[in-house]
């Protein structure tokens, strides 16, 4: 406050502490900063692995080479898959939206170790540094696929050290976010904000940052031996030298598998967050869709095997992991009926962030629906390598948690830039995303049932008709992308101002300003009820100004919102 | 971002206190900092430690089959957990952290019996 402003008078935007400009945000210790500046990292990724993603589709439109040899197809494949997975899906919706809304949700100033958070940022940017620099240097981009599947990681004479060095210290920040989060919730939440008074986001947050915390040094180890084999040859998973290819394969589905569900598991906290703001009404069954979070996330660790049905695992193995597969569809389950639930007789507001989430629904259902054909062993079988699979994942990862990050942005935009955007055209954006969405990879489960092998850069003329499709698909898709950040753009140069609560939201970071101020509340608010209560109030903003007793008091909060 | 705050369970005068920025000494803040623990059972440990290194080498000569790999794991169990029960001061911490580690290992034993499912049965 060097310059005479109080904190609390402007938002964390203007708000000039010890260091300015571009210091001012590089040196902030800010929650809500540290968020946009994961932002910005991430959509500048996103945009990478995205013109990867239709580099690749180019060079798929016509059999043989189109635009780009196959050492380089190898390559671009790889890049794609560990900028979108290590770089943009896993950190996306948990590092910025998690640490600009977690801290308001909950009632607190900032996370636990607000340092720490700016140190994961920190990280982030190393391993992503690394990740680009793997590209030029050491003979050529990796090209083994975001996999690194042994014993070919291992012999390849491409840079694969330095990319499983990147993934390693990305991992390293996720687990340190993932750390920050839980302690964040387990001590810093408002008086009054039981477990059972938490938004669901935090739910979602809190199973994401559990499984962050206990899966990434699995992954850190199992990176760390591919570079001692590479370096040392110390045979812990070349055959050639007494080692197991497929104990690879566990170490690595042991963190790859939950991962999804890291992805995931926040992306279903937001659904649960705009569901009861569009409708008008109290989520339906708020225990057991946080339950199922946990459920989930629990689950999710034990369901790794189901990418190795046919690398030569044991049957008992085999058996054990589908079933357990099959597992998850019930707590999934119940999130998927809770949210129609929540729809019904509600007093429904079609806007942006609402058409993504339906959209969100619609897509996730078939990615979870066809995920059942892989997790029985029979139908596995036949589709397995295939683009069936690769459709699965890009419905759930891209349909799932990428659209939902859609619906995050839109969702969140006012209260993040205190600014407004063009609704009309967010919904034309958001159609014609899932329409090129759909075109793009329905195709794929087609292909895949018809026996096209992923990864291959040709393929027989049988095909060709089905590449095109999906090709065309990958132009709608972008189209609706670049329209949809165009819209984003305008509105945060020129949009007009945003009210604190455009939607009617009911949780706490819509009862402070948008943007919000430096330190978010005047005072630590004190919580009532639950979150998604519309026809009251269950929050006392400024406890102290309204009657709470300030010294001495016996009863909790609770027996006090109760009198 | 000064000072952090509360838990659900916390009273109104607490939450007075703590938007007012006074010093929050949560209930379950006690922690292990100043217990002291004698040499003695710091030695004990230590020679405990040594011994079972000593069994660990000595069963690694004898011919246990399938057998050799889970008697080894199981020794390496107990050594750690005599580290962290006493060096790591696991003994005095609060009973969340225990809980939060138990749930580590259930989770770790857990991804190591699917693992050796897979190899025991191969």
């Amino acid at each position: 406050m060097a310059n005479g402003t109080l904190a609390k008078d402007v938002s964390y935007l203007e708000y000039e502490g010890k260091h300015k400009g571009l210091a001012g945000w590089l040196l902030s210790v800010d929650h809500k900063r540290i968020g946009l500046m994961y932002l910005m990292g991430i959509m500048i990724f996103f945009f990478v692995a995205m013109t990867l993603g239709v580099l690749m589709r180019l060079e798929m439109l016509s059999p043989g080479e189109t635009i780009m040899k196959p050492a380089t197809y190898n390559s671009v494949f790889t890049l794609h898959g560990v900028i979108m997975v290590f770089l943009f899906i896993i950190p996306a919706i948990p590092a910025v939206f998690g640490n600009f809304m977690l801290p308001i949700q909950i009632g607190a100033k900032d996370v636990a170790f607000p340092r720490l958070n700016l140190f994961s940022w920190y990280l982030y940017m190393i391993g992503a540094i690394l990740a680009i620099v793997s590209l030029f240097t050491g003979g050529g981009a990796a090209d083994t696929g975001w996999t690194f599947y042994v014993p070919y990681s291992i012999r390849s004479a491409q840079n694969v050290s330095m990319t499983t060095l990147a993934a390693f210290v990305l991992g390293f920040s996720s687990i340190v976010t993932g750390l920050n989060f839980v302690v964040t919730i387990h001590r810093l939440r408002a008086p009054g904000m039981t477990w059972f008074r938490m938004p669901l986001f935090v739910w979602g947050l809190y199973a994401t940052s559990w499984i962050q915390v206990l899966a990434t040094p699995v992954i850190g180890i199992t990176l760390a031996l591919i570079m001692l084999e590479r370096f040392m040859g110390i045979g812990v998973f070349d055959p050639a030298l007494g080692g197991d290819p497929i104990l690879y394969q566990h170490l690595f589905w042991i963190y790859s598998h939950p991962a999804v569900y890291i992805m995931i598991l926040p992306a279903m906290g937001v659904v649960s967050e705009i569901l009861p703001t569009f409708a008008r009404k109290d989520i339906f069954g708020y225990k057991q869709i946080a339950i199922s979070s946990l459920g989930i996330a629990l689950i999710g660790y034990l369901v790794w095997g189901h990418h190795m049905f046919v690398s030569g695992m044991s049957d008992t193995s085999r058996i054990v992991f589908s079933l357990l597969t099959f597992l998850v569809a019930i707590p999934t389950g119940v999130k998927i009926f809770n949210w129609v639930a929540t729809l019904y007789k509600g007093s429904i507001k079609f806007s942006a962030p609402l058409y993504y989430v339906l959209g969100f629904i619609f897509i996730f259902s078939i990615g979870g629906l066809t995920g059942l054909v892989l997790g029985a062993l029979a139908t596995d079988i036949h589709v397995t390598d295939t683009y069936f699979v690769v459709a699965h994942f890009h419905y759930v990862m891209f349909g799932g948690m990428g659209i939902m990050f859609f619906a995050t942005m839109h969702y969140w935009f006012p209260k993040l830039f205190g600014k407004m955007y063009n609704e009309k055209i967010a919904i034309i954006a958001c159609t014609v995303i899932i329409v090129g969405f759909n075109v793009l990879y329905f195709p794929f489960f087609i292909m895949g049932y018809m026996g096209m092998p992923r990864r291959y850069y040709d393929y027989l003329p049988q095909f060709q008709g089905w590449h095109i499709l999906s090709t065309i698909g990958s132009w709608i898709l972008v189209s609706g992308i670049v329209f949809m950040f165009g819209n984003l753009l305008y509105a945060l140069l020129k949009g007009p101002k945003a009210p604190m609560n455009p939607w009617g939201g009911t949780t706490l970071e819509w009862k402070v300003p948008s943007p919000p101020p430096l330190e978010n509340f005047d005072e630590i608010p004190v919580v009532t009820g639950g979150p998604y209560v519309h026809d009251k109030q269950t929050y006392i903003m400024h406890p102290g100004k309204e009657g709470i007793k300030a010294n001495g008091g016996t009863k909790t909060v609770n027996q006090e919102a109760a009198l | 971002m000064s000072e952090q705050i509360h838990t659900g369970e916390m009273t109104a005068g607490q939450a007075h206190a703590a938007a007012h920025g006074e010093a929050e000494h949560s209930h379950a803040g006690a922690h292990a900092g100043g217990h002291m623990v004698g040499y003695g059972t710091y030695f004990m440990v230590w020679l405990g430690l040594v011994a079972l290194t000593a069994v660990t080498v000595t069963i690694a000569g004898i011919q246990l089959g399938s057998l050799t790999l889970l008697t080894a794991m199981l020794i390496a169990s107990v050594k750690t957990a005599l580290v962290g029960y006493h060096f790591m001061h696991i003994k005095y911490d609060n009973k969340i952290i225990k809980v939060f580690i138990l749930v580590c290992l259930v989770i770790f034993l857990t991804f190591w019996i699917l693992t050796f499912s897979d190899l025991s049965f191969r």
